[in-house]
């Protein structure tokens, strides 16, 4: 009976991740919009999008091979799991152990790979210069992320992001110099996987600048859909992770009754609604790096969670 | 005894070699004969060795020849550590074997090929279960010069000689400190059993000379940085198959040399040793991916890609040195564990990966990756081999490279509790190097099989490929198959590892087998765990929900048209992104501060029709900075010690009369 509830849970994280994704999309676009005095299109927006994609027919070059067709499916699942493992309302799930916070790296980068494998496939000039600096910039993310990894698994003595946020919750953590570098640094990384501005932008179709848009150039129909879904389950996997680790509080403990859960919910609908507004007002601010300005941004990500672990490393006596 | 057993199928070996060269009439069916006898007496040396280690008390027997020095004798005894390794070469030798069956038929020189093949698995055999200093030498070199002729046997074509000569001079280098390690350490009374020289432990300085030298010895036959520079030449000038055996087997034979001398018959390490190791390990890593990235040629861009995950298994072994030197054993086992399992993983996917090199070759004649492109089409079955392979070495989950980079950063993450404020400083940054090198690696290998294999073809070559033999994709399919099961159950593969680490360092990773879900923790559940099974469900299941719902509910509708490319689509295929292309932007942030990378634009002038032309330069640091200097000041020497060869006997006697004295002197104040 018991695992029967905790499989539940866990069904309802995975439910929950995959509903709420577009929404978070959809709100940092309308916030962004008002920032800039426009009225911007409604919240749902990217449910319609998503919903009218899927209908639609699919449009395959003649070169596409079955990676092509393959890879939405496999990024879509890859970032799903992700997304679902990382703690949202409630901590310790049924399968939260499957993976520590490095696995959901990895899988991170799992999708990654195949979606710029996607990019060269059709064999186009835009997949290639999207796919070719996708991976620059996540040969420097990766590490910063990692390192960032480092830091709180240091400090929590897990690398389970279930153990990090109940071991970031407790008194004795205070205030770090480490952690508020690691959270810089992460939301850094945060940033630039996630296409934003200053590294990418979301919404731009010039050609000489796209990354990510460029590898999906060739995409449509119902594998569109599913790419758009997969990067925003991704901006929400993110907004998780900085919430899980950086402001634990609320996340409800592993048996927790409903009560706790509800609590947890809106605990983390809450912390959704705050990251996306600074989202939307920190991409208003800012504008747009060159592309070999890339990688000053991300190497100064990867020298903070470098420092931040650097500090940890020498500061413990154990 | 199962000791006798390996010394017959290495006699079994030797002697197809030579009914090889027998039967050079008739290539075609010593080509047949020679694989299919490597294969079968490989297969039985793999089930002896695996049945050896997952014994409960590994130990298959030790004899003494009488063959060697006549007062040695020849020594052999298989241990937990030897039962591992012999694994690992025997399960390259016969997908290699397999492999070669079909991939043997195309071979232009078989007679160049054959007797050497079986030489060389028998003497990497002989390496793993040699027992004293005389005969691991002796293998070790036999090793060495089979494939030495092996890496000769297209020697023709331009560049193999130079690599070849290059080879045999730094093997030459690595016997020498090899030699001096065992002269070290047999001591005065020249005990070279290794049992004797076990219970005769060295003094501290000798210990450190030993480990130099070991280092030198054996981590220039695996590619250390920068002792590397032989390998990315030599290890793709062989056939290919010979290539997966070089980078996949032999690389591991060297480790196994590292560490039976340095874990094994050194005595207890100090600190500094896990230091150097883990320094070298860290700066191999990237060096070796960021050379693999500047690479176009498919090969030789595996090859550098070995020296990689060489830094990778070098980062585990100095971990447990560092960790066993501080008497944590706990987590020196894991960060062995954690070597010596990546260790059996890079065979596994380097050799998937060198086999399918072989085939693009067969099937186009072509390395240069610029000249491919579009093989998915016509080689669908060695393109899906080859991208399974290049998920595992680019440590992307649920495959197995993963799990083995898992287990070392979870022993990076145990390493603030080491005492040495030098190791606290260098290991979080051995950890990032270790991040970036991974992240590098997806990036190379993104570029591998997406510039070979995806996309339009180049050239004519590669629009009429044809997909290869059926021996060739067996080969190819069982390695991929390994590749995803050491990943989805890895808490068995640690588990059979138990007995290596607990023989070496003195304790063990906690048992896997008895967790739920086939989940691994190497340390505790709350403080890490991985259960890659249950990821692969997940993803699988996702997957096929989505499809299912989508193609269900929604739409299933399908056209094919022309690409889109933003309104402009190009027919010419020169028109996509090629290797030199994709890696621009990476060889912009690195490869300007690592290689000095320069690019140039030649443009004509105005009115000229012709192509503008960008030329890139690239310097090789350790070219630059050791092997050129000393090349220079051999060639100095040698031109000024010229002189001496034209001298009166007068003056050779005067020379040789105050050598001797010279001599005397000093061993007068020696002593």
């Amino acid at each position: 009976m018991a695992i029967a509830l905790e499989l539940l849970v866990q069904a309802a994280q995975l439910a929950l991740v995959l509903a709420l994704a577009p929404l978070l999309t959809g709100y940092v676009r309308k916030v962004k919009a008002r920032l800039l005095g426009r009225q911007g299109p409604p919240l749902l927006q990217p449910y319609r999008d998503l919903y009218r994609l899927l209908r639609k027919e699919v449009v395959l070059a003649h070169t596409a091979s079955w990676v092509f067709r393959a890879a939405p499916y496999l990024i879509f699942a890859t970032t799903w799991v992700a997304a679902a493992l990382v703690p949202t309302f409630a901590a310790g799930l049924v399968f939260s152990n499957a993976a520590d916070m490095i696995a959901i790296v990895a899988l991170l980068g799992a999708a990654r790979f195949m979606l710029a494998l996607a990019g060269l496939d059709v064999g186009t000039s835009f997949g290639g210069i999207g796919s070719s600096r996708e991976m620059m910039i996540a040969s420097l993310a990766e590490p910063a992320m990692l390192m960032v990894v480092f830091t709180v698994s240091l400090l929590a003595g897990s690398t389970q992001l279930s153990s990090i946020a109940a071991a970031l919750q407790a008194p004795g953590i205070g205030l770090r110099v480490s952690l508020a570098l690691a959270l810089v640094g992460l939301t850094m990384v945060a940033i630039a996987e996630n296409g934003r501005i200053p590294i990418d932008n979301p919404a731009t179709h010039l050609e000489l600048t796209m990354v990510h848009e460029a590898m999906v150039l060739e995409y449509s129909g119902r594998h569109l859909a599913l790419i758009e879904a997969a990067s925003h389950l991704k901006l929400l996997l993110y907004v998780s992770v900085i919430g899980c680790v950086f402001v634990p509080w609320g996340i409800a403990a592993p048996s927790a009754g409903p009560l706790a859960f509800l609590v947890g919910l809106a605990a983390y609908l809450a912390k959704l609604a705050a990251a996306g507004f600074l989202l939307a007002v920190f991409e208003s601010v800012i504008a747009k790096m060159r592309v070999f300005r890339y990688s000053d941004f991300l190497g100064a990500a990867l020298m903070l969670g470098f420092l931040a672990a650097l500090l940890l490393f020498v500061s413990r006596v154990t | 005894m199962v000791l006798e057993g390996l010394l017959w199928c290495v006699a079994t070996l030797l002697a197809t070699g030579v009914l090889a060269l027998a039967m050079a009439r008739r290539p075609r069916a010593a080509s047949t004969l020679v694989y299919a006898i490597s294969l079968a007496v490989t297969l039985t040396a793999l089930l002896a060795a695996g049945a050896t280690l997952l014994s409960p008390a590994p130990f298959g027997g030790a004899l003494t020849l009488p063959v060697g020095l006549p007062w040695l004798g020849a020594h052999f005894k298989l241990d937990a550590l030897a039962a591992f390794f012999l694994l690992v070469v025997n399960l390259g030798g016969a997908t290699a074997s397999l492999f070669g069956l079909g991939y043997g038929r195309h071979e232009e020189s078989p007679g160049r090929v054959l007797p050497f093949f079986p030489a060389f698995l028998a003497g990497m055999n002989l390496v793993v279960i040699a027992a004293d200093a005389f005969t691991f030498l002796f293998a070790w070199e036999f090793m060495s010069l089979s494939s030495w002729a092996l890496v000769m046997a297209h020697h023709r074509r331009p560049g193999n000689a130079a690599a070849g000569y290059l080879y045999l001079l730094m093997a030459s280098l690595g016997t020498l400190a090899l030699i001096l390690t065992f002269g070290l350490l047999a001591g005065p009374s020249g005990g070279y059993a290794f049992d004797a020289i076990r219970e005769a432990p060295a003094s501290a300085q000798v210990a450190a000379i030993a480990l130099v030298l070991a280092l030198i010895g054996a981590g220039s036959k695996a590619g250390l940085v920068p002792l590397h520079v032989w390998l990315p030449l030599a290890h793709p000038a062989a056939p290919s198959h010979v290539s997966a055996l070089m980078s996949g087997v032999m690389t591991k034979v060297a480790v196994y040399g590292f560490v039976r001398i340095v874990f094994d018959l050194l005595g207890p390490p100090a600190w500094w040793w896990g230091a150097l190791v883990l320094l070298l390990g860290g700066v191999t890593s990237v060096m070796g991916v960021l050379y693999a990235l500047m690479e176009h040629d498919l090969k030789r861009l595996l090859a550098y890609h070995t020296v990689e995950n060489i830094g990778i298994i070098f980062i585990g072994l100095g971990l447990a040195l560092a960790f066993g030197a501080s008497d944590m054993q706990g987590a020196a086992a894991l960060a062995f564990t954690a070597g010596i399992f990546h260790v059996f993983n890079h065979c596994v996917f380097k050799s998937l990966l060198f086999y399918g090199a072989g085939a693009v070759l067969t099937a186009t004649g072509e390395r240069d990756m610029e000249r491919l492109g579009g093989l998915i089409h016509r080689m669908p079955l060695t393109a899906f081999a080859f991208l399974v392979g290049s998920a595992a070495i680019s440590a992307l989950p649920p495959f197995n490279g993963f799990v083995s980079e898992w287990l070392t950063f979870q022993a990076i993450l145990l390493s603030p509790a080491l005492p040495q404020w030098l190791l606290k400083f260098l290991v979080p940054a051995v950890g990032a190097l270790l991040a970036l090198s991974a992240a590098l690696a997806a990036a190379c290998f993104v570029k591998a099989f997406g510039v070979t294999f995806l996309g339009r073809p180049r050239t004519q070559v590669a629009r009429d490929a044809t997909e290869t033999d059926r021996w060739s994709l067996a080969a190819m399919l069982a390695l991929a198959a390994l590749c995803l099961l050491a990943g989805i159950l890895p808490g068995y593969f640690i588990d059979a590892l138990a007995p290596v680490s607990h023989a070496l360092v003195g304790s063990h990773v906690p048992a896997q087998d008895e967790r739920g879900w086939l989940m691994i923790v190497p340390i505790a559940e709350s403080r890490s765990s991985y259960n890659g099974l249950l990821l692969f469900a997940f993803i699988f299941l996702a997957a096929l929900l989505a499809a299912w719902v989508i193609h269900r509910f929604a739409s299933n509708a399908a056209r094919r048209s022309a690409p889109w490319d933003c309104g402009f689509p190009d027919p010419s295929p020169a028109t996509q992104y090629t290797s030199g292309s994709f890696s621009q932007p990476i060889r912009r942030v690195f490869g300007s501060v690592v290689f000095r990378a320069r690019e140039e634009v030649h443009m004509p002038p105005p009115g000229d029709a012709s192509a503008a032309r960008l030329h890139v330069t690239l310097r090789d640091p350790p070219w630059d900075v050791l092997y050129l200097p000393t090349a220079r000041f051999v060639g100095f020497a040698a031109r000024h010690l010229n002189k001496a060869q034209f001298l009166t006997i007068r003056a050779y006697l005067t020379l040789v009369f105050g050598a001797l004295v010279t001599l005397l002197a000093i061993l007068a104040a020696w002593q």
